[in-house]
């Protein structure tokens, strides 16, 4: 099983992803953002951090980026693919995820440890979880509110694609308290929490996101 | 050449914290009569004349703006 975690300029978040990868037990394939090909990985992960210094809109400009137009073709024929914080803007500025995220309501940098909502056990990232379960893991972002409008986010609470919710304290302003959410598939999902760094009680708040490099392998052995 | 100026606004439906905290401090500084502020961004291109406006709508709706949440106007200001 080999999972790739991509790297842009400016992401930060690449370590902790193949240290996550590594910890479920797949093979960490390390992708660069001008690689032109996916080296013959099962699923990728997009990490968090500020590609591109989040020039004109966080994920606008990575968009752009050569391994981009392989994991965009990839995603469309079923590659299961894990947007994190920068990554699920990403995958938001790339078309695989409806919506947008914006400046936090409260204009400040939230990094703190957040609970949440597991909504949908069902996709390819959270088979391992609990159907409402609720996992503490980090959340550290400028940019997480997210938006899109009314038709879409009523689609996306209708059809389940909301996988993620904030529980408790909403940390942004996002709209219906919406952490992460997936494509029609269930195979596609961004949140902005971190779950690469909360695998090991010893270095995060628990290891309540392990669960989602797990689920993955699940998916891919399943497929 | 001409200079071709793109302004990319909130729509106004999107919540603008930016532009709330802007128009809160005004009053603090000793403006009044401002009701409200909306905060967005404004792009200036130097581009060639064969550049048609079709090609800068396409710039300003698939990069310089995210049409999910922002409008955008293209203005050429100078012929």
């Amino acid at each position: 099983m080999r999972i790739g975690a991509v790297t842009f300029p400016g992401t930060l978040d690449d370590s902790d992803t193949i240290r996550a990868i590594t910890a479920s037990g797949a093979e960490a394939v390390a992708l660069w953002h001008g690689d032109a090909d996916l080296k013959g990985v099962d699923a990728v992960v997009l990490p968090g951090g500020f590609s591109y210094g989040d020039y004109l809109r966080a994920g606008a400009i990575a968009r752009f980026a050569p391994v981009m137009g392989k994991v965009v073709d990839a995603a469309r024929g079923g590659l299961p693919v894990l947007g994190i914080c920068n990554g699920f803007q990403v995958l938001c500025e790339a078309g695989l995820l409806p919506g947008a995220l914006l400046r936090n309501a409260g204009l400040h940098f939230v990094c703190r440890d957040q609970w949440l909502k597991v909504e949908n056990a069902g996709t390819a990232w959270t088979s391992r979880y609990d159907a409402g379960a609720e996992i503490i893991i980090p959340i550290k972002n400028m940019d997480g509110r997210f938006a899109a409008p009314k038709s879409v986010v009523d689609e996306l609470e209708g059809e389940g694609r909301v996988v993620f919710r904030y529980a408790g304290l909403n940390p942004n302003g996002s709209t219906d308290d919406i952490a992460g959410i997936s494509d029609p598939t269930g195979r596609i999902v961004g949140l902005m929490p971190h779950p690469e760094h909360a695998i090991d009680a010893l270095t995060g708040p628990s290891d309540d996101g392990l669960g989602m490099f797990l689920s993955v392998l699940d998916s891919v052995v399943a497929a | 050449m001409a200079r071709v100026v793109v302004d990319v606004m909130p729509k106004p439906e999107i919540l603008d914290p930016q532009g709330q905290a802007v128009a809160r401090a005004l009053p603090r500084l000793g403006f009044d009569g401002v009701s409200d502020v909306r905060q967005g961004k404004h792009f200036e291109l130097e581009v060639d004349d064969s550049v048609d406006d079709e090609t800068l709508a396409r710039i300003a709706e698939g990069f310089l703006s995210n049409p999910v949440v922002e409008d955008f106007v293209v203005r050429r200001v100078q012929a």
